[in-house]
Formats: structure tokens, sequence, C-alpha cells
């Protein structure tokens, strides 16, 4: 058979897919071609508007954007490391240690927290964590601290609180790969003279790859456009770029300068991925599978 | 002889359930030392034991003379090939085999100059850069046992390594296995449930049957003078029969077999007139038309059932008249039984000293 034939369209396989993509069209597509020619719009002072890269460039003259902008990017990939690195122990554990039986208790504790919104987890980190919450009274109650201590509204806090909250989607693809491998494997490197550094970086890792890239992706990505957590936890001076997009489209009702932003943080997150994939030589259609 | 491997009363239970019960065994430096026993005798529980991934609930490991109590498996002398191999598919081969010599932190020309010897040895030179999935099955064989040799290990443990195989290649592989034994010189403890695996390359075989040693002892030996009815039903085809005994002694006990014959026969030990007996006839100890002048023969008469023909190993399927006992005889090719039809009455002998009979349980 030609091979060509495959990629024909037929009016079978149109009228199959049309939901599925009109609903791209209608979802995906047409707010963000809106978002860009938005984005490009500048008003003039008589009321009408003209089409410039002024949105852009306002963003590389003003350093608070900027900044913004470079602090939001480390820290998404700094908070995305650190779940990494929470979450592979969590994921080895949950598929080599416990017996099958408590394997599924495991999940479902790793799964509970996701029950409930975002809001109320972070709320719930807030209450523990605050002033007047349950940590500084326990630890002021037994006569470790003089006085209560301030542990929210600062970076720490705002790490933490999204490594909490992305922690489960670093965890299911890390499990579902590691389930894959063979424990003789494991076995037979520890045979061989493997100690457990050499385990982890010789087969563990390059086993759990996908798994890794595709966790990391989503991890970032929600990260990146989280505007919950770090509103809420971080400090006042600790800007969020979503804050600043916000801010543009709320506060300062400058829709244009707003989604400028907002196509600036795509370009991001894509190059971003698009570095990631390169360096670690992993295929997107292998990772998404 | 200088001894590799000392097992000492080793028990290992799984809760109320004992996997292996009280083995010892010691293999001399250089031996092929087979464990074989059916599935699910505890043959990779004793292995791991030795290998160090279980602990022995009882009993005492040495390898050259060292307690191997507490020793973790990288510290331990000996490796292991695994069931279904465990070779490193995100590796090629070269990265496979130099894994062991890396983690002794040797230097890059030696560990590439071992891999390239190692790799001749065993028949695949230059495949240093393949991947492990464009092996065939035969040759990631090959690259496992590789991968232990070059570590130049006191022991190389192997769990049913040719048990994925096809036959053809796993007769070869047989073969091929025993030439590299004797060229390197290194100790081997190989399980397996196929007999012949173990006959055909062992200097010593083990029959293990839910968790005890059997017997130890060499290939022929095993064959010839089994010790007890498990043995022989195992080791080798058998024809079996039950009865009981009339009378005599071990030399030369009588026997009435449930189904009406009456044999004379050697025992392992004597036994008491009236108790339970099973007997064992080697298919190649009954003789076909045996000669009248053969004095001491069991001779009795047979009807034919089928004729399985296999070459050199071809058989007759018969019953003894008036029973249902069905019987292997083996059919010598030399075109002298080429008469013999189905449904045809025979005569069949055999002597007294090639039988064997055990007290039933
Ligand atoms: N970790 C374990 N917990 C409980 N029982 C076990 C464990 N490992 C093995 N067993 C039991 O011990 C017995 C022996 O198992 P083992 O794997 O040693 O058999 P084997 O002789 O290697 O069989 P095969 O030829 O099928 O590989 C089996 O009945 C098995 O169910
Ligand atoms: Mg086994």
């Amino acid at each position: 058979m030609n091979p060509h034939r495959r990629y024909r369209f037929s009016l079978p396989l149109v009228l199959f897919l049309s939901p599925v993509l009109i609903w791209l069209v209608l979802l995906i597509v047409l707010p963000h071609v809106e978002l860009l020619l938005m984005s490009l719009r500048v008003e003039g002072d008589d009321g009408g508007f003209s089409y410039s890269l002024a949105n852009y460039r306002q963003f590389f003259d003003e350093p608070i954007y900027w900044l913004t902008f470079v602090r939001t990017a480390v820290y998404a990939i700094l908070v995305t490391f650190l779940t990494f690195l929470v979450a592979l122990p969590v994921a080895f554990y949950i598929t080599k240690v416990v017996s099958p039986r408590r394997q599924g208790l495991l999940m479902l504790l790793l799964l509970m927290p996701f029950w409930v919104s975002e809001l109320v987890r972070v709320y719930g980190w807030m209450i523990l964590l605050r002033e007047s919450g349950v940590i500084n009274h326990f630890l002021v109650g037994l006569g470790l601290w003089e006085q209560p201590v301030e542990m929210l509204y600062n970076d720490v806090a705002m790490v933490m609180g999204l490594v909490y909250t992305s922690m489960l989607f670093m965890a299911v693809p890390l499990v579902s790969v590691l389930e894959s491998l063979d424990d003789s494997l494991i076995e037979a490197a520890h045979d061989l003279g493997g100690n457990i550094a050499s385990i982890v970086f010789r087969i563990i890792i390059p086993h759990a790859m996908p798994g890794i890239v595709s966790g990391c992706i989503v991890v970032f990505m929600l990260t990146l456009g989280n505007y919950l957590t770090p509103n809420l936890m971080g400090g006042k001076n600790s800007l969020w770029f979503t804050e600043q997009i916000y801010n543009q489209f709320i506060a300062s009702f400058n829709w244009n300068q707003g989604a400028s932003f907002g196509f600036l943080l795509l370009l991001l997150s894509s190059l971003v991925i698009w570095a990631g994939l390169k360096i670690t030589r992993q295929k997107l259609g292998k990772v998404v599978q | 002889m200088a001894i590799d491997l000392a097992v000492n009363q080793v028990s290992k239970s799984f809760g109320a359930f004992t996997a292996v019960e009280k083995v010892s065994f010691e293999v001399p430096q250089g031996h092929f030392f087979s464990i074989l026993g059916p599935s699910g005798c505890g043959k990779t529980t004793l292995l791991r034991m030795i290998a160090g991934f279980t602990p022995p609930s009882e009993g005492l490991i040495a390898i050259r003379g060292r307690d191997m109590q507490g020793v973790v498996p990288n510290r331990r002398p000996v490796n292991l090939i695994f069931q279904h191999l465990a070779l490193f598919p995100m590796m090629t081969v070269g990265q496979n085999i130099a894994f062991g010599l890396e983690r002794r932190r040797e230097k890059r020309g030696v560990i590439r100059r071992k891999v390239a010897r190692i790799l001749e040895r065993v028949g695949l030179p230059g495949f240093e850069a393949k991947k492990i999935d464009q092996l065939s099955g035969g040759q990631q064989q090959r690259v496992a046992i590789a991968r232990c040799l070059v570590l130049e290990p006191a022991v190389l443990l192997l769990d049913e390594p040719l048990g994925a195989l096809d036959l053809k290649l796993r007769e070869q592989m047989k073969v091929e296995l025993k030439k590299l034994q004797v060229q390197v010189g290194t100790t081997f403890v190989y399980i397996t449930h196929d007999q012949s695996e173990a006959l055909v390359m062992s200097d010593a075989v083990a029959v293990m049957n839910a968790g005890r040693f059997e017997q130890v002892d060499t290939p022929q030996n095993l064959y010839h003078h089994p010790q007890s009815a498990f043995v022989a039903r195992f080791v080798g085809e058998n024809n079996a029969w039950t009865g009981r005994v009339r009378g005599g002694d071990a030399a030369a006990l009588q026997i009435d077999t449930d189904d009406g014959c009456r044999f004379v026969c050697r025992a392992a030990e004597s036994l008491d007139a009236g108790s339970p007996v099973e007997l064992f006839i080697r298919p190649e100890a009954l003789l076909i038309e045996p000669d009248e002048g053969i004095a001491d023969l069991n001779r009795f008469e047979v009807q034919v059932r089928s004729i399985l023909f296999d070459g050199a190993n071809s058989r007759l399927l018969a019953r003894p008249l008036q029973t249902d006992t069905e019987l292997l005889i083996a059919l010598p090719q030399n075109r002298q039984y080429d008469h013999i039809r189905v449904d045809d009455r025979i005569a069949v002998g055999w002597a007294p000293a090639s039988g064997i009979c055990f007290a039933a349980s």
C-alpha cells in the first residue's frame, strides 16, 4: 500500500474530528489570535489606535517588568527541580519498596490533598505558618521560641507552597514510569558492585527520563502560570509575573499591555520547555505518551 | 582442592512457609555445579541467598573460606546472571560490560581492553557500540555472561539463563557454556529445571525437591544409582510400577506389582515382606525379544500401542498383557526391529540389576 494514503483526509474522518477541531479553534486558537492582535495595538491620543510593538518595548524599558519576568522564570525552574527531588524518592518508595497492597493506599494519600481546591490548600498552609498559626502556637507553648515568628510572606514559604501544589503532577508520571522498571535491573546493578548513587544515576534516572521530562513540563507550566500561591504566600515585594498581567488587565485597565505580557509568558514557557527537551535529548512525542 | 563455595545447613522461611530447608553443599574451585529441581522448589531463593539479596533464616554461607553473613551483594565476590538476564537497556553492550569495572574505579584504558577481550572470549568481538535490543537472544545471553565474567568473580551464579531461548539455541548454548566454563576455569553454580542441561554440563548435580536436596552426585551416578524415588523419576526417563514386597533381600527383592506382574530386582535397602514399593526401569533397560539363553531375566509379554519414531531416541509405547500400565521401551535403530508393528505382541525382558525399587511413601 502507498504509505502516503494514510494521511489523505476523507469525509468521515473530517466529520469525526470536527468536534475536536471546533473546540480547538474556538477555545484555543481564536482567543490567542485575539490576544496577539490586542498586544500589538496601541491607543493614540485621539481615541483611535494603531499597530506597533510599543507594548513589548514598554516591557524591556521598565526594569520592574522584566525583573519580575526573570525572577518568575528562575523560581519556576527551581520549584520544578525541587519538586523532582522530593517526588523521585516518593515515587520510588511507592513502586519498589512497599507491598502492592499498600501501594494503592499511598497513591490515595498522595491524591487526597487534590480533592480540595488550591485555595483551600493554600489557606491550610497559611493557618499552619502565620504568626498566630498552629506551628508558632506549639513552638512558643513548648518554650522553644520566645515569641511567634512570621513564617509566611517570604520566598521560602512561597516555594514550599508551590512545590506542595505541584507534587502530584510530578509523582504520577514518575510512579508510572518506575512501575515499568524491572526490579532485576536494580539488583543486577547492585550485584555488579553498584552503590546507591550509581544505581540512581545510571539505571533509575535514565530509565525514568520520559516520565521525568513530562512531569517537569507539567510542573513548570503550572508553576509559571500559578497566580494564587505566590500571591497569598509570597511577600509583598516578591512579585510573580502572573500578578503583573493581572495588574495590567484589572488594576491599570491596560488590556493591550496585559496581552503583550501574556504572550511573553507563553513564549517563555515554550522556550524553556524546548531547551529542556534539547538538553535531555527527549522527543516531545515520546514524552507526552 | 580449594573450596570456592560452602553452604552449611542453610534454611529460608517466608512466614510459615519454608522455601529452602537445611541445604548443605560444597563446590570446589573450577567445578560446574548444578542444582536441578522442578519449578517452585526453592532454587532461585537459594541462589539469591548466595548472592546476598536474601538473608538466610539459618545456616552459613562461605565464599573462598570467608563467611558472608552481613556482606551486601556489591561486596561479595560472586556475580549472578538473572533468569531474564537483566541487561541494562539504556546502555550499549560495551557500557553494560564496563559497568562493574567502572564501579571498581579501574582506569579507562584498562576497562576498554578488558571489555574487548571478554567480548572476544564470548564470541562477540567488536560489539561494544551495539544496543541491547539490537542483539538476538543468544547474543544477549553471551553479553550477560561477559558482563559477569569480566569481573573475575570467585563464583558465577546462573539462574536458568537458557530458559528464555528456543530449543535449538538452547542445545547450542549448552555446549558453548560448558566450553567457556572450562576455558575460563571459573566456578559455576547453575540452576535449572531441565535435567538434560544439568547432566550435560555439570561436574556435580544436586537434585532439589520442595526445599531440600534429595541427592548430590555426579550426573552418571544420578542416572544409574538414584537414591530416592523422586530422583529416579526426575532425572532421565523412567518406567514406574507400584507394588508390594513378596520376599528376598536388597540384592534380589521379589515384587508383586499392583497390575499383576512378578519381578526380581535390586533395592536401595532391604524391605519387609508386604511393604509397598515403587519400582523404576529405564526405557533402555527393557530388552526387546531377549535371547532365550540369558538366565535370570524378568520376562513378560507386551502389546505395542504405538511406535514413537525420533531418530536415535525412538521408543515403543507398549502395555504388558492384561494390564493398563504404559511402558516406554527404547527402540534401537539398528534395523533389527523394523518388523515390529502396532498391536504386535512381543517378548520383553530386563535384568534384575537394571531395575531399582524404593519404599513407597
Ligand atoms: N519473597 C517471597 N515471599 C514469600 N514466598 C516466596 C518469596 N520468594 C519465593 N517464595 C516462595 O518460595 C518458593 C520457591 O520459590 P523460588 O523462586 O525459589 O522457586 P524456583 O525453584 O526458582 O522456581 P522457578 O523454577 O519457577 O523459578 C515458591 O513457592 C515461592 O512462592
Ligand atoms: Mg527461579
